[in-house]
């Protein structure tokens, strides 16, 4: 998974946008992250951290969801190289 | 604080939706969507009902219904709670999906937001797939306009299938052509031909066989590929939501089964897990939004939310975020304190002005003075200074409250502060609850549906109360302002120590949510997802004339349905004396050897016993009680009452104690009613009651005592 340069959308510096490849969840935290619109191939952006440093928020679909580390490092994204 | 007689009413509690239809001809109407998208706001301006609106996901989490005539037809409106999806992942998205799902309606209305479309397109969608009799409100359109994103309405129309309606609620564009289009698809004038969404091939054969057989068996029902798809995901409650709803048993029809083993095996054969299919569903669904988003949505500016998001890098900043959180309530609370002194000696001259004409008016009929006294010294009075105290804050602090709501600021607040009830084991979600606790802790309570999971909401649930409410927030600033004001800076030790006081509640709601969480209600945080809503300009004028008259009404309505009748039992035990002592005085007499060791007296305590209906009425009890035992006196402003206070006995360390005992002690007669019936439970609205009580004695005693050995008091 790491040669393939897949990294927990929760180490996602601010600013930086990436592409969700994997749900590493199952169940009902599965389901509502697929309502919100994540799938495969979703464009992700790390918009800022809470105060205390968690949770984060990002722009997933043109709508601002805060998401807590747990969560958000069960989705393994591909983060786009810098210049984007 | 969406404080309405509905949303605190007992029909509320029952969580399924009961539709009163008053003639056979009148059409249903279902207002969906998801959260935060405006739908209250259209609901108002549909039926001109004033439904509480509020920037936040969740505001209605009961529904509220309206009427409206358009042309020959009466509409019976219903508002369903918002949700994003119809897999229905918490009770109060539940209660959205039976209704959406087989609710008898007539048309389904989905308000979607104009910003933010592609999300929304997937509440539409799955809506499509079961119910043909759709109109699309497309929502904030002025909004989507100012932020250079244009859609497309004709071709959106057009690919949906369904009548897509721009409008702005908030101004009134678009209503009246979306009641039109509602109007016509309600009598079929226009049949619409919703898009049906292809799934993958595979998914396809194995629906098919499952479907066959259900239409057969729910003779056409217009459901069955969404059962079918339901049964493929293996979401079992499926299985109960049939029966309940359409009163079939799917698990006798063997045939169903067959099918369902074989569909399941098609799938397998083809490497698809049960487990995946959930996936693939969704995937195929979201895939078709972005391509009619795509199709239809060109944004122009590509930056378009860029002031939201440098007012969030302030707002919820490392360093800016929680010292602006607690500016901005001291701001409130210091506008409301010392805009509140004024009118609220003026409304108290007025009403006592009233009562001494009705004295007046008394004498002149040549009335017993028994009846003059009950009536005018008991009821009135008790009225009076519930008006007088509690009108001008809260009709001050509401407003400012609700524009900071509308601003969309609250959902910021519960990002900032989520970190810490994650610690504590709970949900940040419990911040927006707190905040309604502020407007009546029972819709703090009812409010707490938001949260998704039992446990975290049993949380909320039980620490409420350490939110002050409107009737305990003015006692606090008349406490504050009578013994702790001191001059030249008034205001700013007011504000400061009200702050200090809500403080003390925030903390108190941390330590016990961990409490909970480690002893009785143990457990882990569970998942937390909260959407950060764009910042939109309220509409101030608008806003400061509702809240106030909302307000205005709400306190008055208390005062004459409970304080009236409480100031007529009040005076009776205060008058009433056998052996020359008022039957007050002997309650006040038994309790006050345990109350001078919580640094308050027996009148006092009384005085938190007798208010259980409402705490609105502790110091009008108080009040009473030793008017009725000393000389009366003239109460016309804040400075006679202190003397009379002190003439009583009262130093700084009671009024002290009064005030953290009026912060926590048990939760009102209406909180307790609403806790039990939110738990279905008496052994949890008797921990919502012990739990703040034994905390505030505790804390009093502490206090009292520490006090009198150091020689303070």
């Amino acid at each position: 998974m790491i040669d393939q340069g897949y990294i927990p959308l929760s180490s996602l510096p601010i600013g930086r946008t990436a592409r969700v490849k994997k749900l590493n969840c199952s169940g009902l935290l599965r389901r509502r992250l697929l309502d919100l619109g994540i799938i495969k191939d979703t464009v992700i952006e790390a918009l800022a951290k809470s105060p205390s440093g968690d949770p984060t928020a990002y722009n997933i679909r043109g709508a601002v969801i805060a998401l807590r580390s747990e969560e958000a490092g069960r989705i393994l994204v591909l983060p786009y190289r810098e210049e984007v | 604080m969406g404080l309405t007689s509905q949303s605190t009413g007992a029909g509320v509690l029952t969580g399924k939706l009961n539709i009163k239809v008053s003639q056979p001809t009148d059409k249903i109407v279902a207002l969906a969507g998801n959260p935060n998208v405006g739908k209250s706001t259209v609901f108002n301006s549909l039926t001109g009902l004033k439904q509480h609106t509020g920037n936040w996901p969740g505001k209605t989490v009961t529904n509220a219904q309206g009427r409206c005539r358009y042309k020959d037809c009466d509409f019976i409106l219903v508002d369903v709670p918002g949700t994003y999806s119809l897999s229905a992942n918490s009770a109060e998205e539940e209660v959205a999906r039976d209704f959406i799902c087989f609710g008898n309606h007539d048309v389904v209305v989905v308000v979607a937001d104009a910003t933010c479309l592609e999300r929304n397109l997937n509440l539409v969608l799955q809506i499509l797939e079961i119910n043909q009799n759709v109109v699309v409100c497309l929502n904030l359109i002025d909004e989507a306009e100012r932020k250079q994103i244009h859609i497309d309405t004709k071709k959106l129309s057009r690919l949906l299938g369904v009548p897509v309606i721009p409008t702005s609620a908030r101004s009134g564009k678009g209503i009246k052509n979306l009641i039109d289009a509602v109007y016509r698809v309600a009598n079929q004038r226009i049949k619409p031909s919703s898009l049906k969404i292809t799934y993958d091939p595979v998914i396809e054969q194995a629906v098919a066989l499952i479907e066959n057989r259900l239409s057969k068996i729910l003779c056409g029902s217009p459901f069955t590929r969404w059962i079918a798809l339901k049964l493929l995901e293996c979401d079992n409650k499926v299985f109960d939501l049939v029966k309940d709803n359409l009163g079939v048993n799917l698990y006798e029809d063997k045939q169903l089964l067959l099918n369902l083993d074989k569909a399941i095996s098609v799938l397998a054969q083809n490497d698809i897990h049960p487990d995946e299919v959930k996936d693939i569903i969704v995937s195929n669904l979201i895939s078709s939004c972005e391509d009619i988003y795509n199709q239809t949505v060109t944004v122009n500016a590509k930056n378009y939310n860029k002031l939201d998001r440098k007012i969030d890098a302030v707002l919820t900043s490392r360093v800016f975020g929680i010292p602006v959180m607690l500016i901005l309530l001291g701001l409130i609370f210091w506008i409301t304190i010392e805009g509140a002194n004024i009118p609220s000696a003026l409304l108290s001259d007025f009403l006592f002005w009233i009562e001494a004409k009705l004295s007046e008016f008394f004498m002149w009929l040549n009335s017993p003075v028994w009846l003059h006294d009950v009536l005018v010294l008991g009821v009135y009075r008790t009225l009076a200074w519930v008006v007088s105290v509690m009108l001008p804050p809260m009709a001050i602090f509401f407003p400012l409250f609700t524009l900071l709501e509308d601003l969309g600021y609250l959902p910021r607040v519960a990002f900032n502060l989520d970190n810490y009830f994650k610690k504590c084991n709970a949900c940040g979600k419990q911040a927006l609850t707190m905040c309604m606790g502020f407007g009546c802790n029972a819709a703090g309570v009812i409010g707490c549906r938001i949260i998704n999971s039992p446990r975290e909401r049993l949380i909320a649930v039980l620490t409420n109360n350490f939110m002050p409410c409107n009737g305990r927030f003015p006692t606090l600033i008349a406490l504050i302002s009578m013994f702790f004001a001191v001059f030249p800076l008034r205001s700013v030790v007011s504000t400061l120590l009200l702050l200090g006081i809500i403080l003390l509640g925030m903390v108190l709601t941390f330590a016990t949510s961990k409490l909970l969480s480690k002893t009785i209600l143990k457990g882990v945080p569970s998942s937390f997802t909260l959407e950060l809503p764009p910042y939109r300009k309220p509409q101030v004028g608008k806003i400061i004339i509702r809240s106030i008259f909302d307000r205005t009404i709400f306190v008055l309505g208390r005062a004459v349905s409970v304080a009236a009748p409480a100031g007529l039992v009040i005076w009776l035990l205060a008058n009433i004396h056998v052996n020359d002592i008022s039957l007050l005085a002997y309650c006040a007499a038994f309790l006050d050897p345990f109350a001078r060791l919580i640094g308050m007296d027996g009148y006092i305590l009384l005085a938190f016993i007798l208010g259980f209906p409402a705490n609105e009425l502790v110091i009008p009890i108080i009040i009473m009680s030793y008017a009725a035992e000393g000389s009366m006196i003239e109460l016309s402003s804040l400075a006679e009452l202190k003397n009379l206070l002190v003439s009583n006995g009262w130093t700084w360390l009671t009024a002290l104690c009064v005030m953290i005992f009026t912060l926590m002690h048990w939760p009102c007669g209406t909180t307790c009613l609403t806790i039990k019936k939110e738990t279905g439970s008496i052994k949890w609205t008797a921990l919502a009651v012990i739990i703040p009580t034994a905390i505030g004695l505790l804390l009093c005693f502490i206090l009292a005592t520490a006090a009198r050995l150091l020689g303070l008091a």
